[in-house]
């Protein structure tokens, strides 16, 4: 009786000690669970919070200016009676050197790619592949300087001299390369824009061509395929997806960088054909600019950093609607 | 029991009167780039001197202005003086603190400091964009002996706001009707030519760089970055070379005593041997600070460096403010910032 007893009442706490187990362990999952949930809200609280604070520093010039922000190449903080300020100037430079960046970067990253993955001797990957990723590690500040004392002057002394003595008289491309050569240029900033986004490119394109399987190359090669007809039409089509995320990604990044492009760009606000000109960024025309702003001047800068904000978000938007596309043409 | 509380106040006093102690000696400025390299001597000395030390930032002119504003700051900086109603409107007190030379730098080939003559005129035309190669008959004509290439001239500005522009704009605008109309005077306008280049600092660095340029620098930066200055027609008509005493006869031209907010820009001034693009830095107070300990000391600071400062001031280029205008300023603060 004792014995049975005791027994029962053993068997009991061991239940409710089971059970107390058990619902603590619920109660810890379901705060762990907030806490996540709580970690992606912040995410999202944070993107709120900078969207409404930037259109809340941009209200001033957006109600002043309107959309002739965005067709006004004038900027002209001191003009009275009252500044005249368009964000064109900085618009236009901010995707013309990105563009060209990206034209020069993306054939070069993904020609480094596939000589990485398809053709490199397998004692020199290691060596390369380290170089490229090191050459992304490099803070942007060293890249401008680099670009200010080093490249900048090399290019005005013999590049574009060459280029422009070339192009003389051509219709579009006269005017396109035309003028006395400058150490600050657009051109010199799409340079070392290319040089900072190829580390980006090519990691990616890297990582995504050696997921091809090597059956399909080996099948390829078994038909009579050069090594340029395997690249052309068995990786590239297999990895079209991840590759073209990898130039977005790039895109994205030279959008938005400041500090090596207000070094070499010379920050002018003014429009010119020619890419051996002067011009400035979004990014570069905040950043030199907005300690000294006040009241619409300051209204003004805020509102381009609104813009590029939407440029960037934009863009992302457009590489995940081809990327959804793609995906659907192929599993078709 | 007894004694130990008695201890252990005497020890909390203590320590908030440490603390205080700690906090008075942080005198805390901000502003205008052009005078930090004095700034930053004369607060050496001082800390040495005295133990206290001061924090100045040169953040430019305008963030000067706001800083002490939004009152994070116990003084502002800026080489663009707010005038005498802005000054009533804010509760500020304003007194200018040292002076110096605004110089134009090139980088021309063969070319030696000194050599190049400029007069207002033709550095207000090159700077519209009308004269565009070196060789153009405005600049031949003001230099006969010179060979000067026929290449473009890039013009280099200050891509920031900044007080150096602002009395670089005021001169041209003094000297040229054209860019009065077109551009005017401001620490940031908008400029018809040129690269824009951060601080006097990045001026200096991009006139060094590039082959036929020219731009326009505080005298120190143009001294230290061994750049090669251009001497000026001033508006007697005669040719000036940057010098300490040509800053200091334009200085010496000014009305300090009849300039509400001392007011003066100190441009084109009239004498023989007047530097023509001269130019002081004021300094930002609150008549009635919220601190009323950290205003005391930074006053303390400053009658320092008005007492002892000159030597150093003039080591590195500036130009001390006249002993008849110190006597005033003194005055000021004694009837204008209520400490006490």
């Amino acid at each position: 009786m004792t014995s049975h007893s005791i027994s029962d009442s053993a068997d009991m706490a061991a239940s409710r000690s089971r059970a107390d187990a058990l619902a603590s362990f619920k109660t810890g999952d379901t705060i762990f669970q907030w806490m996540t949930y709580l970690a992606a809200a912040c995410v999202l609280l944070v993107l709120g919070g900078i969207i409404v604070s930037l259109f809340f520093g941009a209200w001033p010039a957006i109600s002043t200016f309107g959309l002739d922000f965005l067709t006004t190449q004038r900027w002209a903080p001191n003009a009275r009676p009252q500044a005249v300020l368009g964000g064109l100037g900085p618009i236009y430079g901010t995707l013309v050197t990105s563009v060209i960046a990206l034209i020069i970067a993306a054939p070069v990253g993904l020609g480094i790619a596939v000589f990485l993955t398809e053709l490199c001797p397998q004692w020199l990957r290691r060596p390369i592949g380290v170089a490229v990723e090191l050459l992304a590690g490099i803070p942007s500040i060293i890249y401008g300087i680099w670009g200010f004392f080093v490249l900048g002057p090399w290019l005005a002394d013999t590049i574009e001299p060459a280029i422009a003595n070339a192009f003389e008289g051509v219709p579009i491309l006269g005017a396109l390369f035309d003028g006395p050569a400058s150490n600050l240029s657009i051109f010199n900033a799409s340079l070392v824009l290319a040089i900072m986004i190829l580390p980006f490119v090519t990691a990616i394109a890297r990582d995504v061509f050696s997921t091809v399987p090597p059956v399909l190359k080996e099948a390829a090669y078994g038909l009579g395929c050069t090594r340029w007809e395997v690249v052309r039409h068995v990786v590239l089509p297999f990895t079209r997806v991840g590759v073209i995320g990898g130039i977005m990604l790039a895109l994205g990044r030279a959008l938005g960088e400041t500090m090596a492009v207000t070094f070499v760009i010379g920050n002018s606000f003014r429009i010119s054909g020619s890419i051996f000109a002067p011009g400035t960024t979004i990014s570069a025309a905040i950043a030199s600019e907005f300690a000294e702003s006040r009241d619409l001047h300051q209204s003004a800068l805020i509102l381009l950093g609104l813009l590029l904000f939407v440029l960037t978000f934009f863009v992302l938007a457009a590489a995940r609607l081809m990327l959804m596309r793609l995906e659907r043409k192929q599993g078709a | 029991m007894k004694i130990s509380s008695i201890m252990c106040g005497a020890v909390i006093a203590l320590s908030a009167l440490a603390g205080s102690a700690a906090r008075a000696a942080d005198i805390t400025g901000a502003g205008a780039t052009f005078p930090f390299p004095i700034y930053s001597k004369w607060a050496d000395a001082y800390k040495k001197e005295t133990g206290n030390g001061l924090n100045y930032q040169s953040i430019g002119s305008g963030a000067g202005i706001k800083q002490i504003q939004a009152k994070t700051v116990t003084f502002g900086a800026t080489d663009m003086p707010l005038p005498a109603e802005e000054l009533k409107k804010n509760r500020l007190v304003q007194w200018p603190m040292v002076m110096g030379g605004i110089v134009p730098v090139v980088n021309i080939e063969g070319v030696k400091p000194g050599e190049l003559v400029l007069d207002g005129e033709t550095l207000a035309n090159i700077y519209l964009g009308k004269i565009k190669k070196w060789d153009d008959a405005a600049i031949k004509k003001l230099n006969p002996a010179l060979t000067l290439p026929s290449t473009a001239i890039t013009v280099v500005r200050r891509s920031d706001g900044s007080g150096t522009t602002f009395n670089f704009t005021d001169y041209l605008s003094k000297a040229s009707k054209e860019w009065a109309d077109k551009v005017g005077a401001d620490s940031a306008v908008e400029w018809p030519v040129g690269v824009g280049a951060k601080g006097n600092d990045g001026v200096a660095g991009n006139v060094a760089q590039t082959k036929n340029a020219i731009g326009y620098v505080e005298y120190a930066f143009a001294k230290q970055n061994k750049l090669t200055f251009a001497d000026m027609i001033n508006k007697a008509g005669k040719k000036v070379e940057p010098t300490v005493t040509a800053f200091q006869a334009a200085a010496a031209n000014a009305d300090w005593a009849n300039a509400p907010g001392y007011y003066q820009i100190l441009t084109n001034q009239p004498g023989d041997g007047s530097w023509p693009i001269t130019a002081a830095t004021f300094i930002l107070m609150y008549g009635e600070p919220a601190d009323k300990g950290a205003s005391a000391e930074a006053i303390k600071f400053f009658d320092w460096a008005f007492a002892k400062g000159d030597k150093m001031a003039e080591e590195l280029d500036y130009i001390p403010m006249p002993q008849s205008v110190v006597a005033l300023i003194r005055k000021t603060w004694d009837s204008e910032i209520k400490n006490k």
